[in-house]
């Protein structure tokens, strides 16, 4: 049984065990004169766990008595959460190094907080649910803090942890009243427990709980107050990955409690759901508008972005699942990319975060402007782009389901949080003449990320690369 | 009379909770805090527990609340000054923990378990065991998966420790031992005749 149990769960014992490895080898070496060629590393590493789960992974399985799962599901998960996590490290080995910032430590914590990312989207318990989410958050409060020396960093590390501290509280609360109420952690159990039809009180009140903790950590509105301030303050690199692979851990998390759990009320949390889209979605896009720094103007990007993923899940079933999982997929692609433009923007050495000092940047530098004017108007679901199918999917999710309110009210807010995307496009080509403008940034690693994310934008038009058919597979069998 | 220290203890838990967090003097608070552990502990007696009772009162008494009364005696924070800020907020924190309290009396009082709670919330343990044995069983076999999980949370939190707080200083001289050890008379002593009334 227990050879079994291990086989299933090989990939995340691989990469625990490669963390650990490295982690003892750089200190009894070289330490930090390692770190560079560890990140790399630590990102070829993902890389290769992700085409082993991605071609190897087959069928659906349980591991430790229901703890763990392994199927499409967390596969699709897994995937998206380690390609991003190689990115993000691939982009920001030489920006880290240049700025002091670079320890051994970084790539060690980046990979265990991917194990507990992988932990997240597999659970299939509320106590594995919470260690997931525990050794990824204990890990993302430590990466927020890591430039020491800055009192913005620090801060930022703080104010996550405690507000960390306060949503894994009402989420154990949550689960601890759940518990009460079925007698097990199991999300078999609790199903079972729990019925079909109206939620009695007991477990409706660990829903909401649950449901608070979670929303936390995906910065619903209205759980978002950290979300502007932690990517302010992070290194940029940092905040790169806040804003990919941990958002779509906790969104599979979500998803995986909603449909495993509490599959059986969908009525319940339905509404929940859609007031926590709407409220992300029109804060996200409001908010930007006054934003002159690109780091809080991606934090309330990510806001309003999680509120159209929630917008998905509202739908209650198996499409809305796949419209969520394309989403992800997609916004993690763009914002990869926005984030490289973003790592590269700099003046004498120095990273610039202001958006006014891209103006007129088109007739410096006419590719990347291009290459960022392609993310911007995805991002904002312009038509022809691969960002406009994203919304549309999650549109027709809300749609379907009977949520036609939500489905116009999201409408509504693309349209107010086009504004502030096309603001920067407005800036790059027809802004006026600074004296102070951005250097070209020279790193080929972020020109590539760059360029490559917004070719994807325009040539996944075509089929989406194949991933609906795979989303398709991964939600049939999340939703019974 | 298992009734009343059930009571005496559930008392004097709660009682200590809401000293720590209401009392003026941070020590004090601590001191509370270990009224709570204790009467914790307590509790888990009462429940057939011992072996975790113990484990409260060695770790978390013994080990947790004194290293928490050094770094609180160590700590210079005027929590004066904290509590005036916290009394900013106290009404509308009272206003939400009021609410809470209400929504939370609403639930307990149509609290209801499923049928198949009861039946699902006993643990799978072989019969004549003792508890200690029992916990391991369960630890080291259903919980595997758990137990090593929680070692990588650990684990990171050491690393996060080390990260943020070491600091490398150049300017210190540390002892090299090896350097000590190979030093030479004929190299590190110089013979000078020092003539009276002139210095070197």
């Amino acid at each position: 049984m227990f050879q079994t149990d291990f086989n299933i769960i090989l990939p995340e014992v691989v990469l625990a065990v490669y963390a650990m490895l490295a982690l003892v080898g750089a200190v009894y070496t070289g330490k930090d004169k390692l770190a560079p060629a560890m990140t790399w590393l630590t990102a070829i590493v993902m890389v290769l766990i992700a085409a082993w789960i991605g071609f190897a992974g087959d069928g659906s399985h349980l591991a430790f008595g229901g703890m763990f799962h392994d199927d499409p599901f967390s596969r699709f998960g897994k995937v998206t959460i380690l390609l991003s996590a190689a990115a993000v490290l691939a982009m920001s080995a030489e920006y880290m190094e240049r700025r002091g910032l670079l320890r051994f430590e970084f790539p060690v914590l980046v990979a265990l907080s991917v194990v507990g990312m992988m932990m997240m989207v597999s659970a299939g318990d509320l106590m594995s649910l919470y260690m997931g989410l525990e050794l990824q958050s204990l890990a993302l409060y430590v990466l927020a803090s890591l430039r020491r020396e800055s009192a913005k960093s620090t801060e930022a590390g703080l104010k996550y942890f405690v507000l960390g501290s306060l949503s894994s509280g009402l989420l154990l609360f949550g689960a601890s009243l759940t518990y009460g109420f079925s007698g097990t952690t199991l999300f078999s159990g609790i199903i079972e427990a729990a019925g079909a039809g109206q939620a009695p009180v007991g477990l409706l009140f660990g829903l909401v709980l649950i449901a608070s903790g979670l929303a936390f950590k995906v910065s619903a509105v209205p759980f978002h107050m950290w979300t502007p301030d932690v990517y302010e303050g992070a290194p940029t690199p940092v905040t790169a990955f806040f804003a990919t692979a941990p958002k779509v851990a906790a969104m599979g998390l979500f998803a995986r409690v909603l449909h495993d759990a509490f599959g059986g009320v969908v009525g319940d949390w339905q509404q929940i759901i859609a007031v926590l889209s709407v409220l992300s979605m029109f804060l996200g896009s409001i908010a930007a508008i006054g934003q002159r720094n690109i780091k809080r103007l991606m934090a309330y990007s990510s806001i309003a972005h999680m509120g159209y993923a929630l917008m998905g899940l509202s739908a209650g079933n198996a499409f809305g699942v796949q419209a969520m999982l394309v989403y992800m997929a997609i916004y993690v692609t763009m914002n990869v990319g926005t984030f490289a433009f973003i790592l590269s923007m700099e003046r004498d050495g120095q990273p610039v975060v202001e958006i006014d000092a891209l103006n007129l940047y088109a007739r410096r530098e006419p590719g990347k402007a291009l290459a960022l004017l392609v993310l911007m108007f995805s991002l904002a679901g312009v038509p022809p782009l691969v960002g406009f199918f994203g919304k549309l999917y999650v549109l027709r999710a809300a749609y379907e389901a009977g949520l036609i309110w939500l489905a116009v009210l999201g409408m509504v807010a693309s349209v107010i949080g086009a504004f502030y995307y096309l603001r920067i496009v407005y800036y790059m080509y027809f802004g006026e003449e600074r004296e102070e403008g951005l250097d070209g940034g020279k790193s080929p690693v972020l020109w590539a990320f760059l360029m490559g994310s917004a070719a994807i934008m325009l040539l996944g038009v075509v089929n989406l690369f194949g991933i609906e058919g795979v989303a398709q597979a991964a939600a049939a069998t999340l939703v019974h | 009379m298992s009734v009343f220290a059930f009571y005496l203890f559930a008392i004097a838990t709660i009682t200590g909770g809401l000293f720590t967090v209401i009392s003026r003097h941070p020590v004090h608070s601590v001191l509370w805090l270990i009224l709570a552990f204790l009467s914790s502990a307590g509790l888990f007696v009462l429940l057939g527990a011992e072996f975790v009772a113990m484990l409260l009162v060695i770790v978390y008494v013994g080990a947790v609340a004194v290293l928490f009364l050094f770094v609180v005696m160590m700590l210079d924070i005027d929590f004066a000054e904290l509590k005036a800020q916290m009394a900013k907020y106290m009404p509308l924190a009272l206003l939400i923990a009021l609410i809470l309290l209400m929504q939370l009396v609403m639930a307990f009082g149509v609290w209801e378990t499923a049928d198949t709670a009861e039946a699902a919330r006993l643990a799978v343990t072989p019969a004549g065991v003792h508890n200690t044995e029992a916990l391991g069983l369960l630890l080291y076999d259903r919980y595997f998966l758990l137990f090593q999980l929680a070692g990588l949370i650990l684990l990171v939190a050491m690393i996060g420790a080390i990260v943020l707080t070491l600091r490398h200083r150049k300017d210190i001289k540390r002892q090299n031992v090896l350097a000590q050890m190979w030093r030479d008379p004929k190299k590190a002593l110089e013979m000078r005749d020092v003539k009276p009334g002139q210095g070197l």
